[in-house]
């Protein structure tokens, strides 16, 4: 099972602005002095093993959509964020010009996760199956309503792939395709549904838009519960700790510190901080990851738990 | 988890000792607000001692920032001090430290709040 992450930040996209790309360069620069290269691999092996993660990489603009691929003809992905433009790129190229299957899983219907579904391209190709599952009764509505005038030029029905909602029953195993999936509910405003995927022995877990108060140990236990012995946990941590409980509380998101203490009560084996919060730059989500580690170092048992911070572009291999 | 009170002139200090997390947060909380309502009544402030708390998970921080939004609201005044490194570190960590004032040591807190808090302190 391999987790590709096209879209990854909580909100509304983000991209790095011109001053931040002057910024990244003159560090290069730096970072370089002295250095020459004959020619362009040469300095991008430079880029790409000496220069710091900060200035080679982003967290990433796009808003959440993270593709769970098992090896089929098929595709599974979660959410239709703005990230589901550059998602409908890979599967258009990957086909070669035969329709997909696309099954998609959607965790609510906030505008964050359903924006990337008009310029998803294979939505606008004959032949191509599109199922979109998800808890919620106002799925469907919800996808008619951004394309109704006077939002898109293209209504819905006007797409030219079958596309079918398929709703689904939470904390019920369901097999779609080969992959057995679980939705939770979660708490967010309006609702929001958690999946758990399972295929081949390996599990993951996709938990975004959610607020956990783990004061309350029915919840938490219930969480860890769904967790349980995942091989990765995509956790929503748009938070520092004291912002959740504090200014953001009820917002429905949480914290890195909350997505340790929940991995680790679930024996979970690696998280992944996600939807980040578009206020943060890259200096900050990384000061955020590397807490969240700290933590796990302090709070560590007997099983260490990896912790990551996702960006567009990121592929994790179960 | 413990909590003990000490009281210098104005101040109330509440000595937590062993761990703060979601078994023992509830019992705290209780405990806690109860100080700060006292406090706020008497015009004072809290102090808490976390030299002897070894370890506070999300559910024990939260206890922390219910009190202080509670003493903020009735105008009472709050901090921690003589946290042992772990605890500092945690609270670093969860960003805890831009909430409260965090004092390296309980006479230093009662020093920020009176001098007769501090006189107290140090009379024992």
């Amino acid at each position: 099972m391999r987790l590709r992450f096209w879209g990854t930040r909580g909100s509304i996209p983000v991209a790095l602005t011109a001053a931040d790309m002057r910024d990244r360069l003159a560090q290069a620069l730096v970072q370089a002095s002295g250095r020459t290269f004959a020619t362009y691999e040469e300095a991008h092996a430079f880029a790409s093993s000496e220069l710091d993660f900060s200035l080679t990489h982003t967290f990433g603009g796009h808003t959440p959509c993270v593709e769970i691929d098992i090896g089929s003809d098929e595709y599974f992905v979660c959410d239709m964020g703005s990230g589901a433009r550059p998602f409908g790129v890979h599967v258009l190229a990957r086909q070669g010009g035969r329709p997909a299957t696309v099954n998609v899983f959607m965790s609510h219907v906030h505008w964050d996760h359903i924006m990337g579904f008009p310029f998803f391209g294979p939505a606008y190709v004959p032949g191509t199956r599109i199922r979109i599952h998800g808890c919620h009764d106002v799925l469907e509505h919800a996808f008619r309503l951004q394309q109704s005038p006077p939002c898109f030029p293209v209504e819905f029905d006007e797409l030219g792939a079958a596309i079918e909602f398929v709703k689904l029953e939470p904390d019920k195993p369901h097999v779609v395709s080969g992959i057995t999936v679980t939705p939770h509910l979660q708490l967010h405003s309006g609702d929001s549904y958690g999946y758990r995927f399972e295929h081949a022995g390996k599990v993951a877990i996709y938990s975004t838009d959610s607020e956990h108060k783990l004061e309350d140990r029915a919840e938490a236990e219930a969480f860890a519960k769904f967790f349980r012995d995942a091989d990765a946990v995509v956790f929503d941590a748009m938070y520092a700790l004291a912002d959740a409980i504090s200014v953001k509380a009820d917002w429905g998101h949480s914290s890195n510190i909350v997505g340790v203490e929940l991995c680790q009560m679930a024996r979970a084996k690696h998280l992944v901080l996600f939807h980040h919060e578009p206020a943060n730059d890259d200096a900050t989500l990384e000061g955020l990851l590397k807490e969240a580690r700290r933590f796990e170092e302090l709070t560590r048992t007997d099983q260490r738990l990896r912790v990551s911070a996702a960006y567009d572009g990121m592929e994790i291999d179960l | 988890m413990n909590a003990t009170l000490r009281r210098y002139a104005s101040a109330a200090v509440l000595q937590v000792s062993g761990r703060l997390d979601q078994d023992t947060c509830e019992a705290f909380r209780v405990e806690l607000m109860k100080r700060v309502e006292e406090a706020a009544r008497e015009g004072g402030s809290v102090v808490l001692d976390l030299s002897e708390l070894e370890y506070i998970s999300s559910a024990g921080l939260r206890c922390f920032m219910l009190a202080s939004r509670e003493a903020k609201a009735q105008q009472a005044r709050i901090s921690v001090a003589s946290l042992q490194p772990m605890v500092e570190e945690i609270f670093e960590i969860s960003h805890f430290n831009l909430v409260f004032q965090v004092f390296p040591t309980v006479r230093d807190a009662l020093a920020a709040i009176s001098a007769e808090a501090a006189a107290a302190y140090a009379r024992g």
